[in-house]
């Protein structure tokens, strides 16, 4: 029996469960074995989000409009803070609207482990599917946003108020750019959470005072030139201007900086990747 | 060797090591006193400290083995039972088969795709429709969508819900949820199979079916099923061979039979006799015994059964008393057996053998816990002995078409009924 069972295990294993793998050990293969558990939570998560609501996905535009009407009473009538010569609406609008996605994407990503313990404590699927599946299903609402945003857009350029440029070839990117980040960052966030939960208490406050260090509601332009450095270390700067550029003609942007948010992007979303896939074997017994 | 030798999962040195009480700030510390010594090369420090899982005794350190050195080997096409008290390590176990926690030491090798059933209806969401749940549910057990496509009617079938399928799951009655979880986790496609206690759902005739597949998936079908459960008739009828976990280490391995027996007879003897001393200036305590009706190593709700007790007395010519005091897992005092066993006219220095015969459909299936008391002229205590005896009773209900479940309360009396 004994000498059977050596020569087993040299070879026919098709699976060990072991203490602990590498860091770099992240099985994206398995991920893709799950594509279809993506499609299904996405699904799962739009389906029930207006279930026995009335007004339906009208609700994602109710915060973009009001929102957007409050910075234009608070920031463009009172404190009377440039836009670059754009209408206000449409500014505020904007930056409303891409800010909404990366914050919700954020924070729903970097509770995944708590919110979901009761399932992710009882059955095994490859981690990285949940925060995937936040981050796309936050996708859908900004595309319904967005769509709110390109008519006010459409408005205005029938007015004559503002000049669309190509740059709006690169939404694809860019928002490709905004989904990492927040997934990148949201994954950091839910892998220290499960240890730390001082560090959610910090994500609250710390979420919102991010957007005032993003041109949400201020163009970079009116920066003082000596604080403007800290505004474009920033990732999220260059995304926002390069929006607002190739959307309403207004802002500047450089392919320096673009190139700078690729690169602190990429680190950000390898270095999550990585904080994730180590935590995530072992949160059960910390969370 | 023949084929059927093949082994699907092996278990090699198996621990896990838990930390107790709060995770706080002595976390931090000990986290990079950890890492300090494995920058160092070193081994990890906290991994010497920890004790048996034993519940009952305060340990000195704050970590503790919830599984100690577990070897294991399970054929291809077994189907086992897992079997302990609560706190034994199954569950931690289960957990670690099923890649929801890792292994603090050793591995587990397998042949095979693993599925485990921790729970049934993991992820349903009461707002979509079984339709929509059945694939939801499906996809996070690992199936993909062509896989649930296919098996689909055969889900649907199985669960005998097919009127409801695109009603929301939250008007569904709480049967026929745990029918339809039940019914998509059955047509999984593994090799391995690890199921937790999710039988004893739904109504009588629904519990014989999911019996009846679980038979199937093991003899039928040629899987390998892991199964845990209290319920030990259900591993009687289900499972061939059986382990017994005690306090995280493996006690025993073998046919379930024996492993039943070993387990019963390590529930229901003297627990503490390191606690008490058993001995007195009056009395010293030679045997306590549990003996249920025809030596089986069960006691039904239905049977009788004695409790023994055989001591000598050191002390003549007083009127001596005792009383056994029958507590249950809540602490609830169900009864006091009296006895008075000699006067003091013919009290003597000899060895005494008192039985107490204990009635069918009186206690509860459950735990229960005897304090025996020896008393002098019914005022004053000689020898006080606390929670010696240990006992459970067992009632099967699975499957057996007469009710569903544990019947509430404390006594379970046989009550008769007519029906004009």
């Amino acid at each position: 029996m004994m000498a059977y069972h050596e020569q087993n295990s040299d070879k026919q294993w098709t699976e060990v469960i072991e203490p602990s793998t590498s860091l770099l050990n992240i099985n994206l293969k398995e991920v893709w074995r799950y594509r279809d558990l993506l499609f299904l939570l996405v699904h799962r998560d739009f389906v029930t989000f207006f279930k026995q609501t009335i007004l339906g996905p009208i609700w994602f535009f109710v915060s973009p409009i009001f929102t957007t009407i409050i910075f234009t009473f608070v920031f463009g009538n009172i404190a009377k803070i440039s836009t670059d010569g754009v209408p206000q609406v449409a500014f505020y609008l904007c930056g409303v609207t891409l800010w909404n996605y990366f914050s919700s994407a954020l924070t729903a990503t970097s509770s995944v482990f708590k919110n979901n313990a009761a399932m992710l404590g009882k059955v095994y699927f490859p981690r990285l599917i949940m925060p995937l599946s936040i981050v796309v299903s936050n996708l859908m609402q900004f595309a319904i946003q967005f769509g709110l945003f390109i008519l006010v857009v459409i408005y205005y350029v029938f007015k004559g108020t503002i000049e669309p440029n190509w740059w709006i070839l690169a939404t694809p990117f860019l928002i490709a750019l905004m989904v990492a980040y927040s997934l990148g960052l949201g994954m950091i966030f839910s892998s220290l959470t499960t240890k730390y939960k001082d560090l959610s208490m910090l994500l609250t406050f710390g979420v919102t005072l991010y957007m005032y260090a993003t041109p949400v509601i201020f163009p970079v332009s009116v920066m003082p030139e000596n604080l403007r450095p800290l505004v474009e270390l920033n990732p999220l700067t260059a995304i926002f201007e390069c929006f607002k550029y190739g959307y309403l003609g207004a802002g500047h942007i450089s392919w320096g900086m673009l190139a700078y948010s690729t690169v602190v992007i990429v680190i950000t979303l390898i270095i999550g990747t990585l904080v994730f896939n180590k935590v995530e074997k072992g949160f059960m017994d910390t969370v | 060797m023949s084929s059927n030798n093949n082994i699907a999962l092996s278990i090699d040195n198996l621990s896990k090591q838990y930390r107790l009480g709060q995770v706080g700030t002595g976390t931090i510390s000990h986290d990079l006193n950890r890492w300090w010594h494995k920058v160092r090369g070193k081994d990890d420090p906290y991994l010497k400290v920890g004790e048996a899982n034993d519940r009952t005794k305060k340990g000195g350190s704050d970590y503790v083995w919830a599984l100690k050195d577990i070897n294991l080997d399970i054929r291809q096409g077994d189907t086992v039972g897992i079997i302990g008290r609560n706190g034994a390590g199954k569950s931690t176990l289960l957990k670690i088969l099923s890649k929801v926690t890792k292994p603090t030491t050793g591995n587990i090798k397998l042949n095979g795709r693993i599925a485990s059933l921790l729970e049934v209806g993991t992820g349903f969401h009461p707002e979509m429709t079984g339709r929509e749940n059945i694939y939801l549910n499906g996809a996070i057990l690992g199936m993909t969508k062509k896989e649930i496509s296919r098996k689909f009617d055969e889900i649907l079938d199985f669960s005998g819900v097919e009127r409801y399928v695109d009603t929301p799951v939250k008007r569904y009655s709480s049967g026929m949820y745990v029918r339809l979880a039940f019914a998509v986790a059955a047509h999984l496609e593994s090799e391995i199979l690890i199921v937790d206690e999710v039988l004893a759902v739904g109504d009588a005739e629904f519990q014989k079916k999911c019996l009846g597949k679980m038979g199937d998936v093991a003899r039928g079908e040629g899987r390998t099923v892991l199964f845990v459960s209290h319920n030990l008739p259900s591993i009687k009828q289900l499972c061939k061979s059986s382990v017994y976990l005690k306090n995280g280490t493996l006690q025993m391995q073998g046919d379930t039979e024996s492993v039943l027996m070993r387990y019963k007879n390590d529930t229901r003897l003297i627990h503490s006799s390191a606690n008490a001393p058993l001995e007195n200036g009056y009395f010293l305590i030679r045997q306590i015994d549990i003996t249920p009706k025809d030596d089986k190593y069960e006691i039904d709700i239905d049977d009788d059964f004695v409790i023994s007790l055989t001591f000598d007395c050191k002390i003549a010519n007083k009127s001596l008393a005792l009383s056994i005091n029958i507590f249950n897992d809540e602490d609830i005092h169900m009864f006091e057996a009296f006895v008075p066993f000699a006067n003091e006219s013919n009290s003597e220095v000899k060895s005494y053998t008192v039985k107490i015969s204990i009635p069918g459909y009186m206690l509860n299936s459950g735990e229960y816990f005897g304090s025996i008391l020896f008393g002098e002229d019914q005022t004053m205590v000689v020898m006080d002995l606390d929670r010696v005896i240990r006992f459970n009773v067992e009632e099967n209900y699975i499957g057996t078409g007469k009710f569903l479940r544990r019947m509430p309360g404390i006594v379970r009396p046989n009550i008769s009924y007519v029906v004009e």
